[in-house]
């Protein structure tokens, strides 16, 4: 302990202020980053099973959706959610104004609408890759589509679809770094605010990338675990 | 036709600027990659210690940490590099990292990273076989490597590094964050001048669209080169 207390002894800049800066800033990313998801994969379900449609009127705007968000770099995306809502005519006069006024929401929807584009064409690849004799076999059991949705495709896919989503998850950990640029204060935006109070860019971005990769870590490894749960029957017996 | 308001041209060049960026990182990133994938795949344990810290290190933390330390953290390593030449040998010479080097290096390192796993798998998949069969014939290693290891390295490893340059492109927006004057800064700085966002950003996200359709022709026809004498199904 007293080792410990040492190292902190003679620095300026990791003290009691700046620690809990860093603090406010991991809460917040991990906000946005847990709300994105979370949102994002409950319009990507969905949208993805829609995607597969054979009718163009539900396909086509779905993949329009999915090519821009996919083709686009997030921060324009952002940048037109955070400054573009704040030109709409009116807006300001309406009950939206109190959300969109805040750099968060923005910025939330920004991310949200960035995952559910990436998700849902995730979830499309795992519905098309599911094998043939299954869909046969459960129609010859008489299911209906949906039942065959519900039954069979979805489960199946899912669970084939996790390590795409697990690179998902990790990809927005990392690209909401960028929520730092519209004034919002998460790790990234704590540690510019340091660099620019002390002048030191080492420790203070040093710092954010080891909890970044700390981060990233417990990420890979809860759905490493995830992973190894729900595609055990796929495992070697031995 | 959408009036830009006299911005057009100054976001024109921001576009080339954007592309320049895109292919010089890419240039660096290749070569990190296969650097990176050769001292994986290396006997050397040391090699692939650093290899394995280096793509691990990078894939783990954001692209815009880094591009920060690098732009703000690597002026002053220059500056102390520069500090200590001069006190050590009298060379007086200054090493400036502007918001181009930063971007590009930064950029081209991280997907090094990302081109290193790619370039390993691929290197794992050419048939050992036919490595084998290259010794046999006489070649030496160089030949081996470019005659039979590489070329077809590159047809499994198109698709991961198609996908890598697509990440990349939009990647580059970012450096607009340490402020480069590319497009999406131009036009960003044009949209807050004349308060109509959409004006600019929409074009800009088109452009980047249609560079992503570009490139995903090109890769096409990559893929076409590279799979001759692949039987098809």
């Amino acid at each position: 302990m007293d080792a410990f207390l040492n190292l902190f002894a003679d620095n300026t800049i990791f003290n009691p202020t700046t620690l809990m800066h860093y603090w406010s800033g991991f809460v917040m990313t991990v906000q946005l980053v847990f709300l994105a998801l979370v949102i994002g994969l409950f319009i990507a379900l969905p949208l993805g099973i829609l995607r597969t449609s054979s009718n163009p009127f539900v396909r086509l705007p779905i993949w329009a959706f999915v090519y821009f968000f996919r083709g686009t770099p997030l921060l324009i995306q952002l940048y037109l959610i955070y400054y573009g809502t704040a030109q709409i005519k009116g807006i300001q006069d309406t009950i939206f104004w109190n959300i969109l006024s805040e750099a968060f929401y923005p910025c939330l929807i920004a991310f949200v609408l960035n995952t559910a584009a990436y998700t849902t064409e995730i979830i499309r690849g795992a519905i098309e890759a599911t094998p043939k004799g299954e869909i046969e076999a459960a129609k010859a059991y008489g299911m209906s589509a949906a039942k065959r949705m519900q039954r069979i495709i979805l489960p199946s896919a899912l669970r084939r679809g996790l390590p795409a989503y697990a690179n998902e998850v990790i990809f927005m950990l990392h690209a909401s770094s960028i929520a730092s640029v519209v004034t919002i204060v998460d790790l990234t935006g704590a540690a510019r605010d340091i660099y620019a109070r002390y002048y030191a860019p080492f420790e203070a971005f040093l710092f954010v990338a080891a909890i970044y990769l700390c981060l990233t870590f417990a990420l890979i490894f809860m759905f490493r675990s995830i992973e190894n749960k729900v595609m055990a029957h796929t495992k070697p017996l031995s | 036709m959408i009036d830009l308001h006299g911005y057009g041209p100054s976001i024109f060049q921001g576009a080339i600027l954007t592309i320049e960026v895109a292919v010089l990182s890419l240039i660096l990133a290749l070569m990190l990659g296969l650097a990176g994938a050769t001292a994986k795949l290396s006997k050397n344990p040391f090699a692939r210690t650093i290899a394995t810290i280096y793509t691990t290190v990078i894939r783990g933390v954001p692209d815009l940490v880094l591009m920060l330390l690098i732009f703000f953290g690597g002026q002053m390593m220059m500056n102390e590099f520069s500090d200590w030449l001069y006190d050590e040998f009298e060379i007086d010479m200054f090493f400036n990292i502007d918001e181009f080097i930063a971007g590009v290096v930064t950029i081209g390192f991280i997907f090094g990273a990302y081109m290193a796993e790619t370039f390993r798998g691929a290197f794992q998949s050419v048939n050992a076989g036919q490595i084998e069969a290259g010794y046999a014939y006489g070649m030496n290693r160089r030949q081996v490597f470019f005659r039979i290891s590489f070329p077809q390295m590159m047809r499994h490893a198109l698709p991961g590094l198609g996908n890598n340059w697509l990440v990349m492109l939009k990647t580059t927006a970012l450096v607009s964050i340490i402020g480069l004057a590319d497009m999406v800064r131009l036009a960003s700085e044009a949209a807050k001048a004349v308060h109509e966002p959409f004006t600019f950003l929409i074009p800009v996200a088109f452009v980047y669209l249609a560079l992503t359709a570009v490139s995903e022709w090109i890769l096409g026809r990559l893929q076409v080169k590279y799979s001759a004498g692949v039987a098809k199904g």
